[in-house]
């Protein structure tokens, strides 16, 4: 039978398969260093597309998300051996498992929470996290722990990849994230997506139509939790060590201004959302001490001016050029959300 | 398909609000192939009766039967997935979706299958069926792939509807569809609901009283939360309290 | 624990909790009100704890500084409320959280640029210093018994103001219905900005008396805002007395939490709230109460 792949998954390959030829350029383009700041850009994209799946898709703005992602990478840091590399497959697992179980076991307590009680109870539970890290010895308290060797992943005795080369961990990091995107993707495809879009727009009316919201809010909680775990772990591979500070809730409000900027419901928004953060505060940074004044003030302006970020921006692009070619009163009217990822 | 006559039935319910009962002890049964008016007065509790009903809000006293089982404490989910639609006073839709796809998602939950992940919804045989089988039913099938904000108020009422028939309901509870309509809309609408009178059970709250009398099997009236009166058309516009407290003496 | 020790941590948590409240209650009237959700009220009581610093060493005298801080506090709120979180209200929940946390950033680092990021002490006015015996040769600090006071005194204020006054009840009811406030003419614009500038100084006063109990540094904003969230959230939205006692509730977990159980203090606070939000979702008291 014949299937109809969509136009949108082509451009998807075609980025990827373009991004996967990075670190073979010549430099100074595909220098280690460009390559390392390539990974760091794609695990904020898992986050920030974990995030979107969340906030974008079901409508549920969390201030807490970054509890998960440390949680990850906390498991990863803690269950690693230390003289001997250990098994990437298996470690990768359970980071995603144990942020997963995390997120359902919060998602459980706050799911009956509505709007800003949410938001406040996200960052509330997110914050219970970062101090159960930082006030006792489970990871070493205030001064984190470490990642002493990089995992490996190997299949049938044959080791896969060496992450200690960076360009080995940047395909890592880029299949990750490929991986992420066809999840999500599919999730969104199919009857459960389409049921987290109907609560986003309206969730009276689900529940009028016989839709048990609080068990699909728990499921797309629970499933944006795991995938953050997947960034998780890539981070504390990439870093080798872990503190409570990334599970401070900057690192939450970092992760939500990623899909605002790049574009509420947007699955390429998420990922250019993330490129554009990662890329300006490496530009703000490298620019004066007080960095982060330049980032507030960026933030205020952007989201004052552009709600819906940049991937918005290319809808309204695209609706003014559709306009002049036929110059009806079409191009007022969105077109429906309901099949493209 | 059951043994009781009643697909709905509701005994003394009641529902305060602090010292206040918007809705005090009303009873009334539903049958199927009947149309049942609900009327009263601004603030009579219509709306909060159909909120009751369809489980929305919880009952502070009585008890309500669906198809002879006791849903007093049954979620709104619930009973909407055992044949109780209902459809809202204020369009409830959802707007950035299209028509189409406002139906199918109402008609997804009768058989959700949401762990099945890589299936498309779109090529779901259920929901898409059921879908345009209600949009055919409502008139909608032409603007099936407009965007719903796009529509006209009177095709969003209609819209309204078409979502409730999307989860193929037994027992409807519309809450003045006919709300905001011109004259040949109304008639449409009207023309709709005698048609769905033969499978289904239909309670209507309404305000249009030529509407009401033209369709209604039986009238229920209501004043300050309580019922006044309740039976057939003719019965109702005869009894004294009606016509002093609603119909302002004209018959 | 001995009956000295006791009543001395039940002061405490008194002391603590109405703290909490007198920064939390300006939270809880700018949601309830306006709708808004500001991140960055935690900043405005780290602007009140590094307003005393500079303040009393330049003026020299606590009580001035006391007062001057809380007229700066109001026009500065009067402006914020004039040039930003006016356009707030019309916006969704997720660009005032982005938004406010922005202006998070830019206090920050406008404290850092202005002051440093020295951690600060201030000392205890003359006045306000010294202890009262409390029985077994135990001595509790007059200054804290101030706090206390002051928060109390405001809290009455408060009550008095929104119970027998027409601009309280114009508060209440703007809490449970803003459209129909706007339909009665009242000018909703001076409204919110009035609301805005109280709530302002409230966090901006608890900043300044709790300036010489606590150390004044960079990350002081953060802490205090989550907690104030799990106030908010236990208390209920909008819910003046909610705040009330929820905040006297967190002082005393979060006080005998750190007595009893050191390492777990941290978490105590947040397993309450877990609690309540199991019992009653939407938080003790409903809003506008």
């Amino acid at each position: 039978m014949h299937k109809h792949i969509p136009t949108a998954a082509w451009a998807w390959l075609a980025a990827f398969v373009l991004l996967a030829l990075l670190p073979v350029l010549p430099e100074p383009v595909g220098s280690a260093f460009h390559q390392e700041l390539g990974a760091k850009v794609l695990i904020m994209a898992i986050f920030a597309l974990s995030l979107q799946l969340l906030v974008g898709y079901t409508g549920l703005v969390s201030l807490g998300h970054a509890a998960f992602f440390g949680f990850a990478a906390y498991t990863v840091a803690l269950l690693a051996p230390q003289s001997e590399a250990g098994n990437g497959w298996w470690l990768l697992a359970a980071s995603v498992g144990a942020a997963a179980l995390l997120a359902f076991v919060i998602g459980l307590l706050v799911m009956r929470t509505r709007g800003i009680y949410f938001i406040m109870v996200t960052l509330a539970f997110a914050q219970m996290v970062y101090f159960v890290f930082h006030d006792t010895d489970l990871g070493g308290g205030s001064d984190g722990t470490y990642v002493y060797i990089k995992p490996e992943f190997t299949l049938f005795g044959h080791r896969l990849l060496d992450l200690e080369q960076s360009a080995h961990f940047y395909w890592l990091a880029l299949l990750l994230t490929a991986a992420t995107v066809g999840l999500l993707a599919l999730v969104l495809r199919a009857r459960l997506g389409h049921a987290l879009v109907g609560i986003r727009h309206n969730e009276q009316r689900m529940r009028a139509a016989g839709c048990n919201t609080t068990a699909y809010k728990l499921a797309s909680f629970t499933l944006a939790g795991g995938l953050s775990g997947v960034a998780g772990f890539l981070f504390a591979v990439q870093h080798g060590y872990v503190n409570p500070e990334i599970l401070a809730w900057h690192q939450s409000g970092n992760a939500l201004l990623m899909v605002i900027l790049g574009g509420i419901g947007s699955l390429p928004g998420a990922v250019l959302g993330a490129f554009s953060f990662v890329l300006l505060a490496e530009w703000f940074q490298g620019m004066t001490k007080h960095w982060q004044l330049l980032m507030g003030g960026f933030i205020i302006i952007a989201v004052a001016v552009l709600p819906q970020g940049i991937a918005g921006g290319f809808v309204w692009l695209r609706g003014r050029w559709q306009a002049r070619r036929r110059p009806t009163l079409a191009a007022v009217v969105p077109t429906p959300q309901e099949s493209t990822p | 398909m059951s043994a009781t006559p009643f697909a709905l039935r509701a005994t003394g319910v009641t529902r305060r609000f602090g010292a206040l009962a918007a809705v005090h002890d009303v009873s009334l049964d539903l049958q199927r192939g009947e149309i049942h008016a609900v009327i009263g007065t601004n603030g009579a509790g219509k709306s909060t009766l159909v909120n009751l009903l369809s489980g929305e809000i919880p009952l502070s006293a009585g008890s309500v039967q669906l198809d002879g089982a006791d849903v007093t404490h049954w979620s709104q989910p619930r009973r909407a997935r055992a044949g109780l639609g209902r459809s809202y006073q204020r369009n409830n839709i959802f707007l950035p979706l299209s028509v189409r796809e406002n139906c199918r998602l109402a008609a997804q939950m009768q058989a959700q299958q949401a762990w099945k992940l890589w299936q498309p919804a779109a090529r779901c045989r259920f929901s898409t069926a059921r879908a345009d089988q209600a949009l055919e039913r409502a008139g909608l099938a032409a603007l099936a792939g407009r965007a719903a904000a796009s529509l006209s108020h009177g095709q969003k009422r209609q819209l309204e509807v078409a979502m409730c028939l999307a989860t193929t309901p037994t027992v409807l509870l519309l809450d003045e569809p006919l709300a905001g309509m011109g004259p040949e809309e109304s008639a449409r609408m009207l023309d709709l609901l005698r048609s769905l009178r033969a499978e289904h059970a239909l309670l209507l709250v309404e305000h249009d009283m030529e509407a009401v009398f033209a369709v209604a099997d039986k009238i229920t009236v209501m004043v300050d939360g309580g019922v006044i009166a309740s039976g057939s058309p003719e019965a109702v516009r005869a009894d004294a309290q009606v016509q002093a407290a609603y119909l302002g003496g004209h018959a | 624990m001995d009956l000295t020790t006791f009543l001395i941590q039940c002061l405490n948590s008194v002391q603590y909790g109405l703290l909490l409240f007198l920064v939390a209650s300006g939270l809880t009237l700018i949601f309830g009100i306006m709708g808004v959700i500001n991140l960055a009220h935690g900043s405005f009581y780290m602007i009140g704890a590094y307003m005393a610093f500079t303040l009393s060493s330049l003026v020299g005298n606590f009580a001035l500084a006391l007062l001057l801080g809380i007229v700066l506090a109001v026009v500065l709120g009067y402006l914020l409320e004039w040039c930003f979180f006016s356009f707030l209200y019309e916006r969704e929940h997720l660009s005032q959280v982005l938004m406010t946390y922005g202006l998070i950033l830019v206090f920050e680092e406008l404290r850092s640029i202005l002051v440093g990021d020295d951690v600060h002490g201030v000392a205890v006015p003359a006045w306000l210093g010294g202890s009262i015996a409390i029985g077994n040769g135990m001595a509790y600090p007059v200054y804290r018994l101030f706090m206390s006071g002051v928060c109390l005194a405001v809290a009455a204020g408060m009550y008095a103001v929104i119970r027998h006054t027409r601009l309280g009840m114009v508060v209440r009811a703007g809490s449970t219905n803003r459209e129909m406030v706007q339909s009665l003419g009242i000018d909703i614009a001076l409204l919110y900005r009035v609301v805005f500038a109280a709530g302002m100084a409230l966090a901006v006063l608890a900043g300044m008396i709790a300036a010489p109990v606590a150390s004044v540094y960079p990350g002081m904003g953060g802490s205090v805002l989550i907690v104030c969230f799990v106030v908010v959230v236990i208390g209920g939205i909008g819910s003046v007395k909610g705040a009330l006692v929820a905040a006297l509730l967190i002082g005393f977990v979060d006080t005998f939490g750190k007595v009893l159980w050191q390492q777990a203090a941290g978490v105590l606070v947040y397993v309450l709230m877990a609690a309540i939000l199991l019992w009653k979702p939407q938080g003790l008291f409903r809003q506008g109460t």
